[in-house]
């Protein structure tokens, strides 16, 4: 029996969203496999086979999976799983994975788990409901359980000390009725979001997309990822790959600063299981403060600058 | 070309949600509902297909108890032309409405689907890609942008790094993300002409779909508390904190 893990990569590294997809399929069985449908993907094969508690890396190689589709991932997915012996089928919750996990759930006529952040027992696991107000625990009844792994639930496997085998599986035809025609990514040199330490997020208070630089310079000074509230990406202020909450991403870093966020449960959502809150905002009343561990009220434009110089002292 | 756009009642987003004492959910009695809000911003964007000459047809579907026609007549007022209840008392989870959906699509072929990318109660973010799959289309996910043009929809998705564009032959499923346009709000004569538009009622037996779910809940529960409400004076204190007590900083 055999849980499946599906890489998320950029055929040339593992991104680090699949450790704790690993981490997950641990807690669930011994025997790990991890799945890469890429093309060149071969650097993204070795740190799949070097994944502590991999046993065997699956590679599926075409040039059609360069930048794939959801629909061919799922289909090499699907020719991963008709071999037989698997229990359970994960990806991380990211937007790989929750484009491609529900179109193998279907395929497969079972029901897919989104979001989970517990395991309670193989077929039983804990996932929020309702923004994070409510969490279901639920158990399926079906043969194959195909799973999303909230990242922030579970600890980054180990990058290095494994040595999975690496077996070739054939890719099928390509999908022709969808193509990847453009990607326009943000460009940073600053940690990832969803990995960072430090978030700095700023909100409908900044006020505008140049007030930003304030956080930036901040987010210098401690090697902190930017984040921004749904507002401020609705706005324009930033890009809409910045937004935390119930529908962006989901933080859980050591330090969260909230600056110009009034704290709506859908922000929340994505960030209140950050050890500690910061929160900067001028209204003492604002919801954020109720979740902070260091509110400070008053004004941003004052509160950003005075807090880099002190960082800088 | 026909738009299919499956619309959820669900709890209003600014509703403080609590879990019933029991465990066995949460409380939904005298709770306000509203349209799912993503799939306000999915009839927004047919409605406005329509507009453009591109689509002839906008049907919302829902499928729930006899209430989800008051989330119909929403649609409708938002510019749907006709709507389908497809009506049952059973807990639906997403398989099964995808499944639903299908039977709906078979009946009424519509060249594109265009749902929301996520429910906000269940949170799930499944539906969409689970009926294309079933009826084997492509999908394009989380969509800030639609383009239709011929036989192609060009679709710029929101994705974890930035934007993917994407190209999809239809017919498609295509889900809704936050910026792909801001619905507008019914109008009361549009309230009114909603209520002499055709809403049919289906059951699940006679499409022949199987809906029992998958997946048994066993219990909801509140989430851990987190203690806040600590407040510093000023930034050096704040940074103190941050040094001594919560050792964060070096
Ligand atoms: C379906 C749905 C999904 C959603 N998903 C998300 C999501 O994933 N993430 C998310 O963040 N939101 C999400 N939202 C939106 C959410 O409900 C709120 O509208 C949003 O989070 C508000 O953003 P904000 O706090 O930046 O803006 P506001 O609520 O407008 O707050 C701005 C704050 O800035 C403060 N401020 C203003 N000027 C200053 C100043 N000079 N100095 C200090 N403070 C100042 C104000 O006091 C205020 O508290 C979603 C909503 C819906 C309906
Ligand atoms: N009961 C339902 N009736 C109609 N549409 C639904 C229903 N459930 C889900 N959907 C559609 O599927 C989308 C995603 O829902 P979910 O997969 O539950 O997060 C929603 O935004 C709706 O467009």
């Amino acid at each position: 029996m055999s849980i499946l893990v599906i890489a998320e990569h950029d055929n040339a590294s593992l991104k680090s969203a699949t450790l704790h997809a690993v981490t997950a399929a641990r807690k669930l069985g011994d025997d790990i496999q991890v799945l890469v449908a890429g093309g060149d993907a071969g650097a993204a094969v070795a740190a799949a086979a070097a994944v502590a508690g991999v046993g065997r890396v699956l590679r599926v190689d075409a040039d059609h999976l360069r930048q794939p589709t959801a629909e061919n991932v799922a289909a090499a997915t699907l020719a991963v799983v008709a071999r037989g012996g698997y229990t359970h089928v994960l990806a991380p919750a990211t937007s790989f994975g929750k484009n491609v996990a529900p179109r193998i759930a279907a395929r497969l006529d079972v029901a897919q788990i989104s979001d989970i952040t517990g395991i309670e027992a193989p077929d039983t696991f804990v996932r929020p409901i309702y923004a994070g107000n409510a969490f279901a625990t639920v158990r399926s009844m079906d043969p194959i359980k195909v799973i999303t792994v909230r990242t922030t639930a579970f600890d980054a496997a180990p990058a290095t000390g494994g040595s999975a085998a690496i077996e070739d599986i054939p890719a099928g035809p390509e999908i022709r009725t969808s193509k990847v025609t453009g990607q326009e990514f943000s460009k940073s040199e600053r940690p990832e979001l969803t990995s960072a330490r430090i978030v700095v997020s700023g909100g409908r208070g900044m006020g505008s997309g140049e007030n930003f630089r304030l956080l930036e310079a901040l987010a210098d000074k401690l090697n902190a990822a930017i984040g921004a509230s749904r507002a401020a990406v609705d706005a324009g202020y930033v890009p809409n790959d910045y937004q935390v909450g119930q529908t962006g991403k989901i933080v859980a870093p050591d330090l969260y600063v909230a600056v110009g966020i009034s704290g709506a449960i859908q922000h929340l959502a994505g960030m209140k299981d950050s050890k500690v809150i910061v929160a900067i905002n001028k209204d003492a009343e604002a919801p954020i403060f109720q979740i902070a561990d260091y509110g400070l009220v008053g004004d941003l434009f004052e509160i950003i600058p005075a807090l880099t110089r002190e960082l800088s002292a | 070309m026909k738009i299919l756009v499956p619309v959820k009642r669900v709890i209003d987003y600014n509703v403080k949600v609590r879990v019933r004492p029991d465990g066995t959910g949460v409380e939904t009695a005298n709770v306000k509902m509203s349209m799912n809000p993503f799939d306000e911003i999915a009839v927004e964007e047919a409605v406005r297909l329509k507009e453009k000459g591109i689509a002839t047809e906008v049907i919302a579907v829902s499928c729930g108890g006899a209430a989800c026609q008051e989330t119909l007549r929403t649609a409708l007022a938002l510019g749907a032309d006709r709507a389908i209840l497809v009506q049952t008392d059973v807990e639906l989870q997403p398989l099964a409405v995808a499944k639903l959906l299908r039977a709906v699509v078979q009946k009424e072929l519509p060249q594109l689907v265009l749902l929301g990318k996520q429910a906000i109660d269940d949170d799930a973010n499944q539906t969409g890609q689970m009926l294309a799959a079933l009826l084997d289309w492509p999908q394009a996910t989380f969509a800030s942008r639609v383009d239709v043009a011929g036989a192609t929809a060009t679709v710029k998705r929101e994705v974890d790094g930035g934007l993917e564009t994407v190209e999809v032959a239809l017919p498609a499923v295509v889900t809704t993300d936050l910026r792909l346009n801001e619905p507008r709000y019914a109008t009361l004569p549009n309230i009114m002409k909603a209520k002499k538009k055709p809403l049919d009622t289906l059951v699940p037996g006679t499409l022949g779909v199987d809906v029992a779910p998958r997946l048994v809940t066993v219990k909801v529960t509140e989430p851990a508390k987190r203690k806040g409400g600590g407040r510093v004076a000023d930034v050096k204190e704040l940074v103190a904190k941050l040094r001594s007590e919560a050792k964060i900083l070096p």
